[in-house]
């Protein structure tokens, strides 16, 4: 917006006696920054256009670059420079102070002086410029304005509004940024408030931002509210670990926990804006169940156990089992990654690791060795820049909040979205994109027809492709094929904050650490050669479900396992009874989960907040961030597997990782480096086989909302209360079919191979004979409840 | 050889050393018999703190923890809470003191106090005030850190020990602005 620098002829002028040139049509108010003089403002923010709705920003214009002055004091945040134009702030010029002064006194009329209980108090630009550019003494004798206080503008955001100066701060946001206005001024001169509609609280993925960007503490978190103030917090820099898009985030704590999280500020990633669940969601870590010792299984049951013992009965168990395979889970940050990725080789022998903890296929195996490793093409200002985005298999304000906002912000200057989904999301309306109807399972066909013209697919276009394409046969060829031909660049983007780390570290059957393909024996002699061993394993491994299946049939018989949930799998009950079948089980968790509770060997690993680490965005941007807390018991993945093969080194497999902190880590990663060799071709297999669908059977589309049952989010009661509900979503016409003319809310019973569920339904856009349903909101989620995946499900009205 | 001693060196001057003891005998003794006998202190004396609380009982204190901020030593740990007038799942009110906010935790600790009273200043709602009281040594360190129940005020006549709703008027302006039928506000020996 306004801050973006131009290379055009710069425009002179004079603020305060000082000389200074900026580019044309640059706010006043930024000028002044440029020589220091910091304006007192309240409505102004970088990042929103420019309204002047506060009047705390009055400079003084002596000439306005005409040589003549202008008679009244001016809101320097809506005041473009002139060439020529003299300006002066209440640094150097009488009247500029005073109107500020006058204007600061009207705020403060009916502001509460509340500031003791109000959770800004302390970080208030209210407080602070009150006393750096108000009157000194009050001389308002009359009773201030109250209401009663305070009301919920949704489950988790409080609005009090005596304290609100009527910036507009928030409803700009929402309605600039988020594209959710569902706040909005009502009432006239001094009843003028933030309201909501009575029937649409503000349920916007993004209204924490309303609360950080709020220059006065009328909108405050049920989360925080109360729970301390901003001289008792340390703050630490951080990245949000809830998905791939690494915003930068700023955890608060006090005595060891933490306390709240702020959006950080990193114009080339989050800009200033996060998801409320990276700003919410952080109790997960201090739930009850959270695992503080190792436990080791004797007799049946889980006992605690001391470190050493628990590596010592880990190492024995695997080397007795033999056969191991490695399931890590796609949030584990690269330098763990690694660890999983080099134990898997060196001391389990084996090239059995998966990171994908979700339906996955061999193509897309191939499709993030080919293509997808050391691929850094696509960046969030490419987003921008590009004339079209087309997003297959990706959801973004579920899937990737912070792509939704900057494809969002590109949307309103151009950019044509074009998105392949089963009908028009919120999210898509949103970012005024086209829909290309999709009937799951046919993307790649889809993709096919985007070569066509009439989309606009060129050089310049930036292809998204989800991690959902892995559940379409062909999609992610297709997908690659459509890059070639049209020269527009391609970005895979998963869900899980740790997944394209997992992929760069190897945590792959295919794939060796820094893009090595198994299959290439240079690269696996490279990989050797690095770690100072003979060979590493040359056969390639088996992926999720093959690992799956083959601890069913007993082909193999241990398993490292780490945060995987197996409702997530392609085969839940499968994966469960693998566990079960599984002769020896090393389960890595934060907390007593359903996995831990099965395994032999439990060793508990530190959240984010309790180690160092990186996670690698969808970009391939990496973003190391360090530990909030030292806390000496909670160790990272990397330790503990450093400390079983230590112990597997003793009983003569394998040798030690070589490695024990994530400093050595990172230096054995750079060590290591990229492979520069040749990458492996993307070879489509055949399509595998399907259930046939029934007839009458409706496709199943499916992904997860930002906000659902998520193990990450639980503990944030209010969090959770803003979630989506879970409703299925089919057409009109199917909707007319199984309902008539019955008005009112409806059900349908949902039934699939795996079960069946009742869900309230709703009308959208879809193709016929898709029915849409929330992936993870209600029951176990879709892949235990209802369906497997690419599955149908027949669709009945429900009494 | 020395010099034979005068009259006056070996008859008076031995006494008169004693001048001052002898004058003394007579006047009022301003040795104080401390443990056995404890005398008021001066009016003002910084003794230990009080929580004060309003006439209804309810505690003034709202937990916005400017007296930690304030306390020079870092003497002051404080934790707010909610008030709720919605009552809890045994159908307890949530209530602690008039408006939104009440301290949930509050603790001094007299190890590092040095009662220098800023944070009796800094205090919006004169919650925290000190008392007289000077006997503030104990035989082990943790019995040194005082909780908000060691602090409170007792409890005067007329006085409900919270949580209960608010009984001196509707809403906590009330209470700030004195505007309640009072049961004369005596506060439990504080200034």
């Amino acid at each position: 917006m306004t801050t973006t620098p131009e290379k055009t002829a710069l425009v002179n002028v004079t603020i305060d006696g000082v000389q200074v040139s900026v580019p044309p049509n640059t706010l006043v108010i930024r000028a002044a920054e440029q020589i220091g003089v910091q304006v007192p403002r309240f409505c102004d923010h970088p990042l929103l256009a420019p309204v002047g709705a506060c009047r705390q920003c009055l400079v003084d214009i002596p000439d306005a670059g005409n040589g003549k002055p202008i008679p009244k004091p001016q809101a320097s945040c809506t005041l473009p420079v002139a060439e020529g134009m003299v300006v002066e702030t209440q640094v150097t010029s009488k009247v500029a102070d005073k109107a500020q002064q006058g204007v600061m006194e009207f705020l403060l009329i009916n502001h509460p002086l509340d500031c003791p209980v109000c959770d800004k108090g302390g970080e208030c630009p209210l407080q602070n410029q009150a006393m750096s550019n108000g009157r000194g003494e009050t001389r308002f004798e009359g009773v201030k304005r109250t209401f009663p206080k305070p009301i919920n503008l949704s489950p988790q955001v409080l609005l009090d509004r005596e304290r609100c100066i009527v910036c507009q701060r928030c409803t700009r946001f929402t309605d600039e940024i988020a594209g959710d206005p569902f706040i909005e001024m009502v009432e006239r001169g001094a009843q003028q408030q933030v309201g909501i509609a009575p029937d649409a609280p503000f349920l916007s993925y993004f209204s924490g931002n309303t609360i950080q960007i709020c220059p006065v503490g009328a909108l405050t978190s049920a989360e925080y509210r109360f729970r301390s103030r901003p001289f008792d917090l340390v703050s630490t820099a951080g990245v949000a670990e809830h998905d791939a898009c690494g915003a930068a985030i700023r955890v608060d704590h006090r005595r060891g926990k933490v306390m709240r999280r702020l959006a950080g500020n990193d114009p080339e990633v989050n800009e200033e804006w996060i998801s409320d669940k990276d700003r919410f969601a952080f109790h997960y870590a201090r739930q009850d169940d959270r695992i503080t010792h190792p436990m080791i299984r004797e007799d049946g049951e889980l006992r605690p156990a001391s470190w050493p013992e628990a590596f010592a009965v880990a190492a024995r168990g695997l080397h007795a089992a033999g056969p191991s395979a490695v399931l890590t889970g796609g949030r584990v940050t690269a330098e763990d990654a690694y660890a999983y990725a080099k134990f898997a080789r060196v001391s389990l022998g084996t090239n059995d690791i998966d990171f994908r903890a979700r339906p996955h296929s061999a193509e897309e195996a191939d499709f993030l060795a080919s293509f997808v490793a050391l691929n850094a093409d696509v960046s969030y200002a490419d987003l921008e820049a590009a004339p079209v985005v087309v997003l297959a298999g990706l959801e973004p304000e579920d899937e990737a909040a912070t792509i939704f906002l900057r494809l969002r912000k590109a949307s309103k200057r151009g950019t044509q979205v074009v998105a392949l989904a089963p009908y028009s999301t919120r999210g898509l309306g949103k970012m005024n994109g086209r829909l290309v109807p999709t009937v799951p399972g046919e993307e790649a066909a889809a993709l096919g027809s985007l070569k066509d013209a009439e989309f606009g697919v060129t050089k310049d276009a930036v292809i998204l492709v989800g991690e959902r394409l892995a559940q379409s046969h062909g999609a992610l060829t297709a997908a690659l094929e459509l890059a070639r031909t049209t020269g527009a660049r391609l970005a895979w983007v998963p869900r899980r904050a740790g997944d394209r780390g997992a992929v760069e570290a190897g945590c792959l059957p295919t794939l060796l650490p820094g893009g090595r393909p198994v299959a290439d024996a240079s690269a696996r002699i490279d990989a050797a050669t690095s770690w100072g061993l003979e060979s590493v394993p040359e056969k390639t491994g088996r992926d999720g479900d093959a690992i799956v299946a083959a601890l069913v049939k007993g082909d193999l018989s241990g398993l490292v396992i780490g945060g995987v949930d197996p409702d997530d799998t392609s085969d839940p009950a499968a994966t469960r009874a693998a566990i079960e079948a599984a002769g020896f089980v090393v389960s890595l968790e934060q907390r007593l989960t359903e996995v831990a509770a099965l395994a032999d060997v439990v060793l508990p690993v530190a959240p984010v907040d309790e180690k160092a680490g990186t996670f690698v965005t969808w970009e391939g941007r990496p973003r190391p961030f360090e530990g909030v807390f030292t806390k000496p018991g909670s160790l990272p993945d990397l330790r503990l597997l450093a400390g079983i093969a230590d112990e597997l080194a003793v009983l003569g497999q394998g040798s030690p990782l070589g490695f024990r902190t994530v400093a050595e880590v990172r230096a054995e990663m750079a060590a290591m480096g990229p492979w520069d060799g040749e990458r492996p071709e993307l070879v489509l297999g055949k399509e595998p086989k399907r259930p046939r669908a029934k007839a009458g059977a409706h496709a199943l589309a499916s992904w997860k909302l930002l906000l659902d049952r998520g193990s990450m989010q639980d503990g944030d009661a209010n969090l959770a209360a803003t979630a989506r509900p879970a409703v299925a979503r089919i057409n009109q016409a199917a909707y007319d079919a199984l309902f008539g003319l019955h008005d009112g809310p409806a059900s349908v019973v949902l039934t699939g191979d795996r079960g069946s569920v009742t869900l309230p339904v709703e009308v959208a856009d879809l193709p016929d004979a898709v029915v849409w349903v929330p992936a993870n909101s209600f029951g176990r989620g879709v892949l235990a409840d209802l369906a497997s995946p690419g599955g149908s499900v027949t669709v009945k009205g429900a009494k | 050889m020395a010099e034979p001693k005068s009259l006056k060196e070996q008859f008076w001057d031995p006494v008169a050393g004693f001048g001052v003891t002898f004058r003394t005998m007579f006047k009022k003794v301003v040795t104080e018999q401390y443990p056995f006998e404890k005398l008021p202190t001066a009016p003002r004396f910084h003794g230990r703190h009080q929580l004060n609380r309003w006439p209804d009982g309810l505690e003034k204190c709202i937990g916005c923890e400017l007296c930690a901020w304030a306390c020079p030593a870092d003497a002051i740990y404080v934790e707010g809470g909610s008030n709720s007038d919605v009552p809890d799942a045994d159908g307890n009110s949530q209530r602690f003191s008039p408006g939104e906010r009440y301290g949930r935790v509050y603790q001094i600790n007299y190890l590092r106090c040095i009662l220098c009273g800023l944070c009796i200043e800094a205090c919006p709602t004169r919650a925290l005030t000190m008392t007289n009281e000077y006997e503030l040594a104990d035989t082990n360190r943790a019995d040194l850190i005082y909780e908000k129940s060691d602090l409170l005020a007792p409890l005067l006549p007329g006085m409900e020990q919270p949580p209960h709703a608010m009984r001196l008027g509707d809403d906590e302006g009330d209470y700030y602005r004195g505007t309640y039928a009072a049961p004369a506000p005596t506060e439990g020996g504080a200034r």
